[in-house]
């Protein structure tokens, strides 16, 4: 338990974005995961794509560490800035790409 | 893994008696939904915050019985 949340930590903090999602960025295997990978492709935006179907650890540890039921989550610069739906909001809101632009990604 | 309509908006109402709530059925399979929920009790939380709200208020069933949940969150 600790681990895998040492583990998470460790991920979110060594890289500006990442997306814990169901399959990889190339091939996403759940519709959520895809609309926020492609948003962040849209962007530009280099991010790391945690597989956490490949990753039962991860996969149960991310809900818990952030305190949200569902995948995908989108942390960026070690915050967690929401699932699908927030991000999609903020995206089309021209939230996302303010927060990315600050912390120059 | 279903769960029905009238369920979710039973414990959505008791989590945020003040609330308006709008569910949709995306796919028809009582599995697939959209929820819009107004309600004061939003105010001064981040959307993070808004939607953690609603997932507590119904008790552990989403991202098991109930698969998809598109959440729009407004304060009132």
């Amino acid at each position: 338990m600790t681990n895998i949340n040492e583990k998470i930590k460790d991920i979110i903090n060594n890289n500006n974005v990442v997306l814990f999602m169901k399959g990889t960025p190339e091939m996403p295997q759940c519709g959520f995961s895809m609309t926020v990978s492609n948003i962040l492709k849209k962007l530009n935006v280099k991010f790391s794509g945690i597989d956490v179907l490949a990753d039962p650890e991860i996969r149960q540890g991310i809900k818990d560490f952030s305190n949200w039921p569902t995948v995908p989550q989108l942390y960026i610069k070690g915050e967690f800035i929401g699932g699908c739906d927030i991000a999609k909001e903020m995206y089309e809101k021209g939230e996302l790409q303010k927060i990315l632009k600050v912390n120059i990604i | 893994m279903a769960i029905k309509q009238e369920e979710i908006h039973k414990l959505l109402k008791e989590g945020f008696p003040d609330a308006d709530i709008e569910i949709n059925d995306l796919a028809g399979d009582d599995n697939h939904y959209a929820a819009k929920i107004r309600s004061s009790q939003f105010k001064g939380k981040t959307r993070v915050q808004q939607h953690q709200m609603v997932y507590a208020s119904l008790k552990g069933k989403m991202g098991n019985e109930l698969h998809a949940l598109a959440l729009t969150t407004e304060e009132k």
